[in-house]
This record gives structure tokens, C-alpha cells and sequence, in this order.
């Protein structure tokens, strides 16, 4: 790592001027940021549209040569922010737009308010933490690519959309609020939690991997029950995932888990754990 | 006008071998013996080349635009052309878009494309893009042994009906010949099915069999004249074992002139996936005793890319195997297609043998005018890595230093490593122009004789073949300078060569009936207008 150890070290953007039309700002990045003094940090390009535009004309730069970004406002149109970012941090209070943090391979980040659909895509590694609510394609594959998030962590407080972990190979995604269908579609690996259950769909074509809900679930039927038991590797991950403030329910006083294999159709190895808690 | 001085001059089809000499081009863009003015370039310390021609290539039409559509992955990563004054956007990969595969083309010194498999009901779509493709010049062939309306005439042994069933649908397709993809194969794959028997009936058919297809398209092909012989995908590809069928499929072309399209692919011994091994040693010498018989190397290099084929059966096999990516395309009565995304990994027993086996059959075929350059783009490779091929070809202590990178192993399966034979860049100026221009049967390509095209590329004489090969410092096009020192200077546009066999007049109204009976189209809108091909070059047929 070479980021500043100086609290007040960091380069903070505000937004100045709301984007017409999305705004891609895939060089508001600490790996792109971290080198540079506070006027060539203005004169970066940025996508307005077709528009190359400096980013000095949609936000006011303080500070500068670090790699800890601070980004204030609404900033749902404003796309790519942290993109293949491999260390140093990002925070973001108020709303942020997709791809955060897509390909990333190190660093934090951590957003006050909600973000929008592909948090995380094909990441490598690394931390995201969303406040609020997340879009669709949480750390997912891009259309037509063989694998999605490849490892780190992304935890959602809030709700996400469609397709969270679609092809993810490696590392964990733990949603607060509600997934909605397709949560582990064609998932290879690598673990979800879902704290507040999925709509339907949940693991369709799942290769492998792991989903954990802790309410009931809709299955599809080419889902087979398995086994009623608490496997060894849920007080592995409860550990983990304690870390990061998340309680994962283990011990046999309070319930159990309902394992279920598939998806059949695939056909593939994947497992889906539901919590059933004593009654 | 234009006069290359003190250059190098490789020109295998009029024997010259190395010789420095000057070459004068007329404003018609031909070459000829001498010119009054006009610009000069100085050649000194530079390799004249004859453009190069591609025997087997897919790069326009229903396939592969069904490969573009399903590898955007690839379009994120690859290189960009960006729109100039004089130049459209694109993108390059494992399947470049149309405008992108002109430029690429014309990049590394090639200027004429045969497009190897369009289908009849896809010509139309196929000539759009072509004319899409700057540059170069292009013919097409038509997909045709597993066309039931053929097949049907084939089983009631109505030779002469079906010769002209054939010319007919040649001249439809406004096509340059004939192509057969797996006779008999994918018309039973319709059927759930395939057929790797030469002798054994086929699927939906009472007598016919791969065999008869392959010797009567053969015998067709001489018949009507064409300039370009049968194009023959044999049966089986890719399979463990395949040899067999293979030489039985060249006895069955036995007297015919044949091109046998990336036999790569056709030149395994083995029983299975684990023992497979190569059998280049018996094909080639097979080539090397039968000079009627051309084909090109279908070679593979390691890496990324796409395969797209008419074997529907192949394909639904490879997705089986590789559990990547299926597209699957039903062309009506005609042919199938296969598309299914593939990377060739050198730690790979099968992938090895493949890369291994397009190398030995380019080094044990002794005639280069037999065996040309290709990889069956995008099947083996990027029409794009060709220079990579020529440094295997040219230098052997690379090749041996690329053979450290594979499992020890596959060492028992191949006979690369055996094979010290290095190709002079007379042999390989005969494998990329000389030859495959010869085998297409278009006399003023791939020489630089007097009244031929001035397609010519000019390499500043490099040790690393590769580099040299891959930006040459000229590229001139009849008679345009296109490429000047990596940039491209004049996107012109190529003309596509078509040819028109005779036939008997009644065909058409012959067809009709069977055509409507069980198409999904009307027959009007079936054969593509000779005024929908830009820069036609037609090539008419003798009544026989």
C-alpha cells in the first residue's frame, strides 16, 4: 500500500454541476487520483454524453497526492467511480451511479447513501460497502463473460436488484435488505448471504457455490432437498462474516439449516442453505 | 504509375527467388515491363512480396456475425479502430467486425480474402458485408453437400440435373465455387444424427452416401469448369481417429483435383481424447504423392478465439465438451452452423496436438504450392496472428523453444520435434500468395508477371520474421499505395470475383416447385441480383 497515513491527507470532490446525461469519471480512481496535484486533478477528462469535459467543470477538488477520495453529492449519473482500483480508499456520501468499483483489485470503499446496478462487477478483490440500497448485477459477470467477482467482499445494508453474483467465482456478497430474482444466477463459486431472503429464481443454473438465506426462499424444483443439518462450514463463515457486524445464526439451541443441491437442470453442485429457526 | 527499385523480389509463380529487380506499375494498377514518370520507391534493403491471398477464411455473413453477437467479452478488451476522415470505426478480436477486417487484412500485407462457407439463403446478407471489407478483393464459396434439394437429385442418380442444380445455385449465391462441409453430416444432424462413415447411407436417405457426394460434387466441380476445385471439409473433424476417414475420403476423390480445407483437423490417430495422437506423417505423405490435391493448414495457435463451422453436430459436441457458449443456426434445406467460443491452452493434451499438428503438416508437405497458410479464422486462430506462424515455419529453435512450454507427455503424440526443416521466404511467399492464388484459379493474384494486379507488400528485412511480417512498410494494392508505414493511407474498395457456370435453361423452373414447397421465402427473393455485388469481376463458364 502507499496511501498517506495523514488523517487530513485526502482529496475530497464535491459536486458542483448535476450530469445531463451520464457522466463516466472512470478516472476518479486513488490508483489515478493518488499521484497528482490538486490542478492536474481538475484537468482529467471525463465522458459527459460524447463530451470530453476536464473534471473540473462538474466538481470542486480539495487537496491533493492521495490516495483517500472523499466524494460528496448526488452522484447517481456519475459512472466508473474506483474502476480497477487496486488500493487506497473511496468514500461517497450521497447516491453514486453504476459500476462502482468494477474490476477492482484492492482498496476500500464505502458509500453513505445508495448506488446503482453492477457494484463491484468482475472485481479481482477488495472492499465495498453500501450503506443503503444497491441496483442489479452486485459483483456479477459483464454480458458474455465467463466469470464475475473473483474474490474480496461486498456488503449491501440495504436492498439490491436482479442478478446479484451472476457468475461469480470467488468471494462473498452479504445483502441486508432483499434481493430481488436471479440472485446466484449461473453462480461458479464463492459465497451469498441473504439476510432478508430473494424473490424467485434464487441459484438458477448455479455451477456451485453458496447461498445462505436466512428466511424462506422460493425454490425452483430443480433444486433437491438435501439434508437438515448446520454443516461445519457455517460457523466458518459465521466467523468470517462477523467481521463486518453480520450475525450468521450456527448453533443447534436455535435452529438449523435446510440444505438444498442444484441447480439439477445445469446440472450443478451448488448448495442453497435456508435457516430454520426453532420453533 | 509507380516503380519499386532495389528491392528484393520473392515471385515464386515466375520463379524469382530473391533476385533484386524493379517492379513498374501501369495507372491501371498493373504490372508492367516499364513506365515513363511517376513516383519511386526505394527499395533498397526491403522484401518484395505478392500480396497475400487467403484460401480459407470466415469473414463475412450469417455465421460470423452470430459470433460477434455472442463474444462481447472479446469487444471489451480488443483493439479499437476509431473512426477518421478516411477511416470507419471497428473493432479487431477474435471476430473483427467488417471495416476493421480490411484494415487488418491490408495491415500485414494481405490482399485478396476467400470467404470459404456461404449458404445460398445467406449470400445476399454475406455480399453486403463483403462490400463492407475494404481493401482486398474477395470471392465466396457456396455451401452445398448437405442441400436436400441437391442430396435428393444425388440419391435418384440424376447426375446431369444435378450438375445443373449446382451451377445454378453457384450463379444464385453469385458465388466463386463450391464448398462441402461434412457431406451428408449435417443433413443427418437435422435428424439428431451425423454421418462418419463414408459408405454408410445417410440419415433421411435411402442409398445416398457420404461417399457418392463427395466423388459426384468432385466430378461436378471439373465439369462446369470452375477455377477454384471442390473445397472439401471432410467428415468427422476434430475427432480422435479421424485419419482414417480422411484417406478414405481423398480415395474417394481419387483422379478429382480436390482442395482439402484446414486438414488440421483431419489428421489425428487414437482412440480417444486421451490417446489422441497425430497422424501428419501419413497425410502428408499423401500430399506429397498426389499433386491433383491442395489444401491449407487450418493451424492453430494458442490462445483465445471463436469457432464457427456448418458442422452443426461438430459443434454441439464441443459445447458438450467445453460446456462454453452454444449457438446453433438451422439454414432451412441447405447447411447448419455451429458457433461455440474455445480457447486453445498449451497445457492441454488435445490443444497441443493441434498446435503441433498444423506446424508438421505446413513442414512435412514438401511443395508449399500444395500447402498454404491459414487457421481457418477465426477456428485455429486470428487471421490476424499470422506472422506468428510464419516465425514457427521460418525458425526451428523457436519452435523447439515453444515445445518446452507443453506437457512432456504430449511428446509421444506429435512429431514436431523431429521436424527440423526451416521455410525460406521464397516457401513462404509460395504458401501465403503464390499458391493459394494458384489453387483459387485467379492467375493475376499472387504473381508479380506482367499484366497481373499490382498487389504488393514491401517488409523492411528484419531478423524477427515476426515483427517483420506483421508491419510491413509498404502495402500497395493494385496499384494504390494502401499502407505506408503502419498507417493506412487509401481504403479503397476491393472487387469480389464471381463465376457463372452454364446450365441448362430449364433449371430454374425445375427448382421452383421443390423450393417453394418447403422454404420459408419466396423464390423471387432467393438468388441474389448481380447489381447487389459492388465491383463485380465475373469469370464466365464454357458450355460443356
Amino acid at each position: 500500500m502507499t496511501r498517506e497515513t495523514s488523517a487530513d491527507s485526502r482529496v475530497i470532490l464535491r459536486l458542483k454541476r448535476s450530469p445531463t446525461v451520464p457522466l463516466e469519471a472512470e478516472v476518479i480512481t486513488p490508483d489515478v487520483l493518488g499521484s497528482l496535484s490538486n490542478s492536474e486533478i481538475r484537468s482529467l477528462t471525463v465522458y459527459h454524453g460524447k463530451r470530453r469535459l476536464p473534471l473540473g467543470d462538474f466538481f470542486d477538488v480539495e487537496g491533493e497526492h492521495s490516495c483517500d477520495l472523499e466524494l460528496h453529492g448526488n452522484m447517481e449519473k456519475v459512472r466508473w467511480v474506483g474502476r480497477a482500483m487496486s488500493q487506497g480508499s473511496v468514500t461517497v456520501h450521497g447516491s453514486i451511479g453504476m459500476h462502482l468499483g468494477a474490476y477492482m483489485s484492492g482498496g476500500r470503499i464505502e458509500v453513505h447513501g445508495n448506488a446503482s446496478d453492477w457494484v463491484g462487477a468482475e472485481m479481482k478483490n477488495g472492499f465495498i460497502h453500501i450503506r443503503g440500497d444497491a441496483g442489479g448485477q452486485v459483483g456479477a459477470a459483464y454480458r458474455g463473460s465467463l466469470a464475475g467477482m473473483r474474490n474480496g467482499i461486498i456488503i449491501i445494508d440495504g436492498s439490491a436488484g436482479l442478478e446479484v453474483g451472476m457468475r461469480m467465482r470467488r468471494g462473498t456478497i452479504i445483502l441486508g435488505g432483499p434481493a430481488r430474482d436471479f440472485a446466484g444466477l449461473q453462480m461458479k463459486g464463492g459465497t451469498i448471504v441473504l439476510l432478508a431472503g430473494a424473490e424467485i429464481r434464487t441459484g438458477a443454473w448455479m455451477n456451485r457455490g453458496t447461498i445462505i438465506s436466512l428466511k424462506p426462499l422460493t425454490l425452483m424444483p430443480t433444486f433437491a432437498f438435501a439434508a437438515e443439518f448446520t454443516p461445519a462450514v457455517i460457523p466458518l463463515i459465521a466467523r468470517h462474516v462477523a467481521k463486518f457486524g453480520v450475525q450468521l445464526p450456527s448453533a443447534a439451541s436455535e435452529g438449523h439449516y435446510r440444505m438444498f443441491s442444484g441447480d439439477l437442470a445445469v446440472p450443478g453442485k451448488g448448495e442453497i442453505f435456508v435457516w430454520q429457526p426453532v420453533a | 504509375m509507380l516503380r519499386i527499385i532495389n528491392g528484393k523480389v520473392y515471385d515464386p509463380a515466375n520463379g524469382v527467388d530473391g533476385e533484386v529487380k524493379d517492379v513498374c506499375i501501369d495507372d491501371h494498377g498493373r504490372i508492367v515491363e516499364s513506365i515513363e514518370g511517376g513516383r519511386t520507391i526505394d527499395a533498397g534493403g526491403m522484401i518484395v512480396f505478392p500480396g497475400g491471398v487467403d484460401v480459407h477464411t470466415h469473414v463475412a455473413g450469417g455465421a460470423i456475425n452470430f459470433a460477434r453477437a455472442m463474444t462481447p467479452e472479446d469487444h471489451r478488451r480488443t483493439q479499437a479502430f476509431i473512426r477518421t476522415k478516411t477511416r470507419r470505426s471497428g473493432l479487431g478480436g477474435m471476430a473483427p467486425t467488417t471495416f476493421a477486417t480490411g484494415y487488418l487484412y491490408a495491415g500485414m500485407g494481405w490482399t485478396t480474402v476467400n470467404e470459404a462457407a456461404v449458404p445460398v439463403l445467406s449470400a445476399r446478407h454475406t455480399h453486403e458485408e463483403l462490400s463492407d471489407i475494404p481493401i482486398v478483393d474477395k470471392s465466396t464459396l457456396t455451401l452445398i453437400a448437405n442441400n436436400e434439394i441437391l442430396l435428393d437429385q444425388l440419391e435418384a442418380g440424376a447426375f446431369e440435373r444435378a450438375k445443373d442444380v449446382l451451377a445454378w445455385y453457384i450463379w444464385a449465391a453469385k458465388s466463386y465455387g463450391v464448398k462441402a462441409v461434412n457431406p451428408g453430416g449435417v443433413a443427418a444432424w437435422k435428424w439428431g444424427s451425423d454421418a462418419k462413415q463414408l459408405t454408410s447411407p445417410i440419415e433421411g436417405y435411402a442409398r445416398l452416401t457420404p461417399g457418392v457426394i463427395i466423388t459426384q460434387l468432385a466430378r461436378i466441380c471439373e465439369q462446369l469448369g470452375l477455377p477454384h476445385p471442390l473445397h472439401l471439409h471432410c467428415n468427422n473433424l476434430g475427432a480422435p481417429g479421424n485419419i482414417s476417414t480422411t484417406l478414405d475420403t481423398l480415395k474417394h476423390l481419387e483422379g478429382s483435383r480436390a482442395h482439402i480445407a484446414h486438414s488440421q483437423y483431419h489428421a489425428y490417430g487414437g482412440s480417444g481424447w486421451d490417446s489422441i495422437r497425430s497422424e501428419t506423417t501419413q497425410l502428408a505423405d499423401y500430399f506429397n504423392t498426389h499433386a491433383n490435391i491442395t489444401t491449407d493448414a487450418g493451424a492453430v495457435l494458442f490462445g483465445d478465439t471463436v469457432t464457427i463451422t456448418a458442422d452443426g453436430p461438430w459443434q454441439h459436441l464441443l459445447y458438450k465438451l467445453t460446456g462454453r457458449k452454444w449457438g446453433n443456426l438451422d439454414v432451412e434445406n441447405e447447411t447448419g452452423c455451429g458457433i461455440v467460443p474455445y480457447t486453445y491452452r498449451p497445457s492441454n493434451l488435445v490443444n497441443a496436438v493441434q498446435w503441433a499438428s498444423g506446424l508438421e503438416l505446413l513442414l512435412l508437405i514438401r511443395s508449399p504450392w500444395q500447402v498454404f497458410l491459414s487457421t481457418d479464422h477465426p477456428n485455429g486462430g486470428c487471421f490476424w496472428r499470422y506472422p506468428e506462424i510464419i516465425k514457427l515455419l521460418m525458425r526451428a529453435d523457436f519452435r523447439q523453444e515453444c515445445l518446452k512450454r507443453l506437457p512432456d507427455k504430449i511428446k509421444k503424440h506429435i512429431t514436431l520435434p523431429e521436424i527440423d526443416r526451416e521455410y525460406s521466404l521464397y516457401e513462404i511467399a509460395t504458401a501465403m500468395s503464390a499458391g493459394p492464388a494458384r489453387a483459387l484459379g485467379l492467375t493475376q493474384k499472387g504473381s508479380l508477371g506482367i499484366g497481373c494486379d499490382a498487389d504488393i507488400v514491401i517488409y523492411e528485412e528484419d531478423d524477427d520474421v515476426q515483427r517483420m511480417f506483421g508491419h510491413p512498410r509498404y502495402v500497395i494494392k493494385q496499384g494504390e499505395i494502401v499502407i505506408e508505414d503502419g498507417d493506412i493511407r487509401e481504403t479503397p474498395e476491393g472487387r469480389e470475383f464471381l463465376f457463372k457456370p452454364s446450365y441448362s435453361p430449364d433449371t430454374e423452373e425445375f427448382i421452383r416447385p421443390l423450393f417453394e414447397d418447403c422454404y420459408t421465402m419466396s423464390f423471387e427473393n432467393y438468388p441474389v441480383e448481380l447489381s447487389r455485388i459492388e465491383r463485380a469481376d465475373v469469370i464466365e463458364g464454357v458450355t460443356p
